[in-house]
């Protein structure tokens, strides 16, 4: 256990590095642009898995975190000119409020009724959003960037590394999670959850807890979209394409560990950016619906299941 | 600005849009209510149908009603087989069928949407008849006559279903198969093919309620997201299966929609239906008429 979280850590720091260096080295914008959004589908599809996967309670909500995260950082930029790190921190903030009460939902519903009640949730907020005059209400709202700052010389690679510290911090916590009594009493309620609560699992604190965390980081991942775009209107930062998409790259790449929604974030998300530069966005939203029911028919376990599967087979026919 | 008269007339035409909600959510109450299917492609199927009953309206200058009759066999035929991909995918492997199952619903819709796109473009799409644009009038109350023609064609729906479901064996069997699936077999039936049937049935309808749509307003590729909320919305709101409870359920909605329009403008419209949904959830999960 000791010698993977070294080797783990030790990743993270060469994956950030690599970062770093690319956006000193590489002077074309393009692939910052692009790898933003993927990075930000893995921060999305990680923190998605800690409820989604872990604990089995299907979120239909994530463009409501999302967002939130997003309108966040606008009404600070709007009101105090805030600072990119205080827009994230406040939007994770928020986002773990809103968590909250998306836990508090899990106290009566299960299954389809919990999916169906965080999409209702998510509805609900960006109405309220469309009639908030202050922040631009339905026409949506610009956005003027700050100068960037050292070393950085452009704000799309300053987010872009932002945005890969965030997958950073995001796998971090999941694994944290994964590997420690809150991930077992998740997936002890998700198998069972009466059976999980008569053997003294504390289901609700850790219902509570995994809704928080995710909601957190959902919405952190969502502030720095704002600045991204230098622009925000209800209908995208609300979009229900968010959360589809980061269903369908954690039914991918498998929820049963954290490595699977970075898989299929990062499968899902290259194919997009692919397809949406050299087809168009329409095609885009085929490939999702195509991928995500071949995957949920097909492969169940998603890649992880795939590549768990072979050695068996292998052995079975020997 | 507020007065009575306002009131009478926004509940009037919220009870006619509430009929019409209840037969654009009837087939949903039957796929999910009744079976559990979490059927979240029922709007992307409604909008399907809209567009099937435009294109044969401007092609062949059918009337939208009788398009929709005419598509209804070919939906019937549609739903049979999505219920035996689900059954086979999902039903019968067992385990979180359901979380897996609005997976690949989701996923049939926006392959529905996408392909609606490409052949139809992202305009707004409406079809011709002698009974759309024209109103009644009831003192300063004017009453589109389309909406009357919605009215019409949801209480005949409900009543028909109401009908089937409760006097012929198959309806009864359908009942049966939601209350005690194992008790049907015990009793000889086919449990699957009964669930089939009536998944095909729900499905048939959708091509009459997607008539209506197109009818009562213009459809756009994307219309369905909105429809997500309203019909899951009048089915829980019913309580799972109830038919009744559909109607009165839609009525409710309506009522609440046309007066919220009224009273504070379109752009609160949408949270409306998902409001009360939540409110539902919280509330009285097994809605008004529950079983």
């Amino acid at each position: 256990m000791q010698r993977r979280s070294i080797a783990f850590w030790l990743g993270a720091v060469v994956f950030l590095a690599a970062m770093l260096a690319m956006t000193q080295l590489v002077r074309n914008e393009y692939p910052f642009f692009a790898g933003y959004v993927i990075l930000q589908f893995v921060v999305l599809a990680v923190a998605w898995t800690i409820l989604g996967g872990y604990a089995g309670y299907v979120n239909f909500g994530t463009n409501a975190f999302f967002g939130v995260g997003v309108y966040t950082a606008v009404l600070l930029v709007k009101a105090f000119g805030a600072p990119l790190p205080v827009q994230i921190a406040t939007a994770a903030v928020v986002g773990s409020l809103l968590g909250l009460g998306v836990g508090l939902l899990t106290l009566r519903m299960r299954g389809i009724f919990f999916s169906i009640a965080t999409i209702a949730l998510a509805i609900i907020i960006e109405t309220s959003i469309t009639n908030f005059r202050f922040v631009g209400g339905a026409a949506g709202i610009q956005l003027q960037r700050p100068p960037v700052t050292a070393p950085f010389d452009s704000y799309v690679k300053m987010l872009f590394f932002v945005q890969a510290l965030l997958v950073v911090i995001a796998v971090a916590i999941t694994r944290g999670i994964q590997n420690s009594r809150i991930g077992r009493g998740l997936h002890a309620l998700r198998d069972d959850e009466l059976a999980a609560e008569c053997t003294g699992v504390p289901t609700l604190r850790l219902k509570l807890l995994a809704c928080v965390i995710s909601g957190a980081l959902m919405a952190a991942a969502g502030a720095p979209a704002a600045m991204y775009l230098q622009y925000a209107n209800p209908d995208s930062a609300f979009n229900l394409n968010y959360s589809v998409s980061v269903l369908a790259m954690a039914l991918i790449g498998g929820t049963a560990h954290w490595i699977g929604p970075v898989l299929g974030a990062i499968l899902l998300g290259a194919t997009q950016q692919l397809l949406a530069v050299t087809i168009s966005s329409e095609v885009n939203v085929l490939v999702l619906g195509v991928m995500l029911v071949l995957f949920v028919v097909a492969a169940p376990k998603g890649v992880i299941g795939l590549v768990q599967r072979q050695p068996k087979r292998r052995g079975g026919s020997k | 600005m507020f007065s009575i008269d306002l009131l009478r007339d926004a509940v009037v035409l919220g009870v006619l849009l509430g009929c019409f909600y209840a037969a654009v959510s009837i087939g949903l109450s039957i796929s999910f209510g009744l079976l559990d299917v979490p059927q979240v492609a029922h709007p992307a199927f409604l909008v399907l149908a809209s567009y099937g009953v435009y294109l044969l309206n401007d092609r062949y200058d059918i009337d939208p009603l009788l398009a929709g009759l005419m598509l209804a066999p070919l939906f019937f035929a549609l739903g049979i087989i999505t219920y035996r991909i689900y059954y086979e995918t999902f039903e019968r492997r067992g385990s979180d069928a359901a979380v897996r199952g609005i997976a690949f619903f989701f996923g049939v819709a926006f392959i529905i949407e996408v392909l609606i796109i490409v052949q139809f473009g992202v305009d707004q799409r409406s079809v011709t008849a002698p009974y759309i644009g024209k109103a009644w009038r009831f003192g300063d109350l004017r009453i589109p006559i389309r909406q009357l023609v919605a009215f019409a064609v949801a209480m005949g729906l409900t009543v028909l279903l109401a009908a089937y479901l409760s006097k012929t064996f198959m309806g009864r069997a359908i009942r049966a198969v939601a209350q005690d699936e194992e008790g049907l077999r015990l009793m000889g039936a086919d449990p699957i093919r009964v669930k089939q049937v009536a998944f095909g049935i729900a499905t048939a309808v959708v091509a009459v309620a997607g008539a209506l749509l197109i009818v009562v307003a213009p459809v756009e590729p994307t219309l369905d997201r909105v429809y997500i909320g309203r019909t899951f919305c009048v089915v829980v709101m019913a309580g799972l299966g109830s038919i009744s409870g559909t109607l009165i359920a839609a009525i409710i909605l309506g009522v609440a929609e046309s007066i919220v329009l009224t009273l504070f403008g379109a752009s609160w419209a949408p949270a409306i239906s998902f409001a009360l949904l939540l409110g539902v959830l919280a509330v009285r999960p097994q809605g008004l008429l529950g079983r």
